[in-house]
């Protein structure tokens, strides 16, 4: 089972939807039963996943807030640091960072150091609509990626980590932004795969392949 | 580098689409679901669902229609038509739709894009706005389907949208609408120079020359359209290869 952690932020529908047809392309090619993608926001459901996607809207203090008060701090840090796959989506990936200029005083879960910066200097905030990945690490997550392919954005906070060995892709918007990040079999991403068509929906088979790997490394 | 957007709009009535893709091959030329998902093939960068169903007995139909189409697509979608409340945006939000956007209802309670925006981000939130073009030269903003003057200019009112939170503007220039006769160019580029979020411009598209306007000489972030594409005059993607030819950032 993949958990996607519902923490009251926004629909989930969408990555729930994804990661169904994206589990049912890569099974069915295979010829495995599909894990099930389950949306929860229970710490023990989270805690025996396969693996555990993190999704976000809305602002990082609120949502930093509401995971700890659900209890979910723990068990998010433990499938990012562990050995089940990870996968971060746009606030997801933001509030694994220390803090974020967006929500003052409030500490992020501190899983990758660095910051998370408000866009300045660019035309339009928030930075909406389809731009490109560059210069793509290969990795499991962005593997078949064409570099420069157009993933869907939406956001006025862009993360910026210390280590840029842990970047994936960078995208430009006003200068050159962290758009992805992955380290061993957890990842995150600044754009949403669910609202990226095929690049979206390649990316999550990409995930569920992972995934199924993690579960089984003699597949 | 941040394509701009193409956004097909489907007007749905009672469920129902009433200005669509004029498409033989569509099975059920009326069925909102089929032709958002139509546009979803033809890799249409977002669409717009507007409900223009008179009667709010009719809110479950919308309800479903936003939710089949939550399952059916992989694009961004926003809602419009006869969101009034915080609890009737809860409602297409938590169905699928990605944005909600909020027209009349805004001008008669403008708390209410702050309410939206603090509740659901303001990504969520598009305020449109269907400005004229008056005698004495202002651009005075109408309500009700372009009917109802407010005495309010274009340009104060995206900005104090955006003030109250608004992540988003539609604007559609009501003696445009329909007319195949070209955006109005000066309003949109007003509009977007007076704010620092998206503008999407809408009204009156009848070429791919028009898109080329409204997205440069206009300063649209993006291109709201309806008969252009319906009738397929032009393809989404015969617009987008026009777009890049002339240079201008695409998703392709």
């Amino acid at each position: 089972m993949i958990a996607v952690i519902d923490y009251g932020a926004g629909n989930l529908a969408s990555v729930r939807r994804g990661l169904v047809v994206a589990a049912q392309v890569v099974c069915s090619a295979v010829g495995e039963l599909a894990p099930a993608v389950r949306v929860t926001g229970d710490p023990a459901v989270v805690a025996d996943a396969m693996a555990v996607v993190l999704p976000g809207v809305g602002a990082f203090g609120d949502a930093v807030t509401e995971l700890r008060r659900r209890g979910l701090e723990d068990a998010i840090a433990e499938a990012f640091i562990g050995p089940r796959p990870f996968l971060g989506i746009c606030l997801g990936l933001q509030i694994l960072f220390p803090s974020s200029e967006e929500s003052p005083g409030i500490p992020g879960l501190g899983l990758v150091s660095g910051s998370v910066r408000r866009f300045r200097h660019v035309p339009k905030v928030p930075h909406m609509g389809w731009n490109q990945l560059e210069a793509i690490e290969p990795n499991a997550l962005l593997r078949g990626i064409p570099d420069r392919s157009y993933a869907y954005f939406v956001h006025s906070y862009y993360a910026d980590p210390d280590d840029s060995s842990l970047v994936t892709s960078w995208s430009e918007y006003g200068g050159r932004f962290c758009s992805s990040i992955g380290t061993g079999t957890a990842f995150a991403c600044q754009f949403h795969p669910e609202k990226s068509q095929r690049v979206g929906l390649r990316i999550l088979q990409n995930f569920v392949r992972v995934t199924i790997h993690a579960a089984d490394p003699s597949d | 580098m941040l394509g701009k957007r193409i956004i097909p709009c489907l007007d749905v009535d009672k469920g129902r689409v009433v200005k669509g893709v004029n498409f033989v091959g569509l099975v059920d030329a009326g069925d909102p679901v089929e032709q958002a998902r139509y546009y979803d093939a033809e890799e249409a960068d977002e669409l717009v669902l507007l409900d223009i169903t008179a009667s709010s007995d009719e809110r479950d139909t919308m309800v479903d229609v936003v939710r089949r189409t939550a399952e059916h697509v992989s694009i961004p979608f926003t809602v419009g038509g006869g969101i009034r409340s915080v609890d009737d945006m809860r409602l297409i939000l938590a169905a699928g739709a990605d944005k909600v956007s909020i027209n009349t209802s805004a001008i008669l309670e403008p708390q209410l894009i702050r309410d939206g925006a603090e509740r659901f981000g303001s990504q969520c939130i598009v305020v449109a706005m269907d400005p004229k073009r008056m005698d004495d030269g202002s651009w005075d903003v109408h309500t009700h389907g372009g009917r109802t003057p407010t005495g309010i200019d274009a340009r104060d009112w995206c900005r104090r949208a955006e003030d109250l939170g608004a992540g988003e503007i539609l604007i559609t220039v009501m003696d445009k609408d329909g007319t195949l006769s070209g955006y109005d160019i000066e309003i949109t580029r007003a509009v977007s120079e007076a704010v620092s979020i998206p503008v999407i411009a809408s009204g009156g598209a009848g070429t791919l020359e028009h898109l080329y306007e409204a997205l440069t000489e206009g300063k649209a972030d993006a291109v709201l359209a309806a008969s252009i594409f319906h009738f397929r005059t032009h393809t989404i993607r015969e617009a987008k290869d026009y777009l890049l030819s002339r240079g201008v950032p695409m998703r392709s």
